[in-house]
């Protein structure tokens, strides 16, 4: 089994965090949006840039088809902030986002580099507003053709996550009895905790009427289950723990990381459409520590679409299988003082679509209790944080020194 | 005949996929197959993903499947292929993970029931592609 094996990630913590302006169609250099986001996870982790000496992110300098998706790579930023790299990597074929921060672990734990910067910036909502949105396919003069795993897909009008995604929820609603009155509930509760967070971007009462009223974009998703493009970075300052000590505030330390994927890497072929690769990835994390789903005391979990949330509550043990409707109605359970508070930034649904670094900053900023009117109560230890959906996904389970 | 057909984003063809996107010029919806292991291979690939041997053999499938999951898009994706429409995943008799993404056509919206029963038309395309669509099909007694 995977437990006799060294958890490695040990030797690693979080001793930064930083975020730039967070907001939507903000019209900046997403490179001077993701230096923003560096020097402060440098300055916030007392360091100064000579002490960096590794560099991940994900998906790296990248932008064929998705506009704003990626802010900078790794040469950019090599490059603007003239570091001296002993260990870099960046790069879309990860367990999801948080990929580049296991790799950064793993960097750290095999003494390639002390001090890892990982970043990730979008910046979608400047690319893709003001009618710069192409549609796709309309470039090479309407001889576009698709290939590689988008020739299944792209014939069929199945052109975005959205509709792929819709399809499992549909598959789960049908399996399990799920409904809309349920899934709505992950947008509501982050919506709650965003009224309560100054860099939310939607702060406005949200109601299960205003929901059930909203447009559809691909049954059973309204508007409401779709995160909001937004334009930011994040960065995070990842260190050796015997480097961590005494710097500027208490590390957070990495318990365990998930990053497995078992079935086919796919949106239409996986095995159980009522789940996800994040399956994998949960239950490597389990297997990598002796604390429980009960010990946790936040999660943070990837809300790109509503559903995804709810297969990442399923997943890590919170819930049993099938039973993350019920787990969620009505909003207690996820609440800021419930037994598991969700998403207490307000999730991308409502904090912006920060593609997944958005959640490992706030289970730092709960963990240290900086978290404000937002803070949840009684001193956190525990965090969870997931990210990716589909056939991407990995978490990470944090602690309080 | 083409003409009245919605635009599409077609795929492009090539000589590891031509017996799917092109099947249908035979009224057929072909996959690869390995006869060792009688199992289909889909997406298309090199080697058995069971028994991993290169001979896979070309072979129509009943084109009978049952609706696996589905969404009625409302959200305009591709300039000139308009919503509302239902995109599907359906899984072919012959074997439980033989699954594609589709469109359910011929059917209203809320007709749709995940398990009914499908079988393949094929909407004739550019480029000799024709696309594997389904309709519903009559309810085929259990043996």
């Amino acid at each position: 089994m995977t437990r006799a094996r060294e958890i490695g990630e040990r030797k690693a913590a979080v001793t930064g965090i930083g975020q730039s302006r967070v907001g939507r169609r903000l019209g900046l250099d997403p490179l001077a949006l993701t230096l923003d986001a560096c020097l402060a996870a440098i300055e916030d982790a007392g360091l100064r840039r000579e002490d960096i000496d590794g560099l991940s992110t994900y998906p790296g300098a990248f932008s064929a088809g998705a506009p704003g998706f990626s802010g900078a790579g790794v040469a950019e930023v090599q490059d603007a902030l003239r570091l001296e790299l002993d260990w870099y990597a960046g790069g879309l074929e990860h367990p999801g986002q948080f990929g580049s921060v296991a790799n950064a672990c793993a960097a750290i734990a095999a003494g390639l580099a002390r001090h890892v910067l990982c970043f990730r910036t979008v910046w979608e909502s400047t690319a893709q507003g003001g009618g710069r949105r192409a549609g796709i396919g309309t470039g090479a003069g309407g001889r576009f053709r698709a290939s590689g795993s988008l020739q299944w897909t792209l014939p069929f009008g199945a052109a975005s996550a959205a509709v792929w995604i819709a399809m499992m929820a549909q598959r789960h609603f049908h399996v399990y009895g799920t409904t809309r009155e349920q899934l709505a509930w992950i947008a509501l509760s982050g919506r709650r905790h965003a009224a309560l967070n100054p860099n939310a971007i939607f702060r406005d009462p949200l109601t299960l009427e205003d929901y059930l009223a909203a447009r559809m974009i691909s049954t059973p998703f309204c508007l409401y289950d779709c995160d909001v493009p937004v334009d930011g970075s994040t960065a995070f300052v990842i260190s050796h723990v015997d480097a961590a000590r005494d710097l500027r505030h208490p590390p957070v330390r990495f318990e365990a990381v998930g990053t497995a994927i078992r079935g086919r890497p796919s949106w239409d072929q996986w095995d159980d459409l009522t789940t996800m690769a994040l399956r994998d990835a949960a239950a490597m994390m389990w297997s990598r520590t002796d604390l429980r789903p009960s010990d946790v005391d936040l999660a943070e979990l990837y809300d790109g679409f509503s559903f995804i949330a709810l297969c990442w509550l399923e997943a890590l043990g919170f819930c049993e299988r099938g039973e993350g409707g019920p787990f969620v109605e009505g909003g207690t359970r996820i609440a800021l003082d419930g037994v598991l508070p969700l998403n207490t930034q307000g999730g991308q649904l409502s904090a912006g679509r920060l593609h997944g670094y958005g959640f490992l900053h706030e289970a730092v900023v709960q963990l240290r209790g900086a978290a404000g009117a937002r803070q949840v109560p009684g001193r956190p230890e525990v965090a969870v944080a997931g990210a990716g959906g589909g056939p991407l996904g990995g978490c990470v389970l944090l602690t309080r020194s | 005949m083409t003409g009245a057909l919605p635009f599409r984003l077609l795929p492009e063809v090539t000589p590891e996929n031509a017996h799917f996107w092109r099947g249908g010029a035979e009224g057929e919806l072909r996959f690869l197959h390995c006869a060792a292991c009688d199992r289909f291979v889909h997406p298309p690939a090199p080697r058995c993903p069971s028994c991993l041997r290169a001979e896979l053999a070309v072979r129509a499938s009943s084109g009978r499947a049952r609706l696996h999951t589905f969404t009625v898009n409302h959200q305009p994706w591709i300039p000139g292929f308009d919503p509302p429409y239902v995109v599907a995943i359906v899984e072919l008799e012959e074997q439980p993970d033989l699954r594609l993404t589709t469109n359910v056509v011929g059917c209203a919206p809320e007709a749709l029931r995940i398990g009914m029963p499908l079988r393949v038309v094929f909407e004739a395309r550019e480029d000799d592609v024709f696309l594997p669509l389904f309709e519903p099909a009559p309810e085929v007694a259990a043996p």
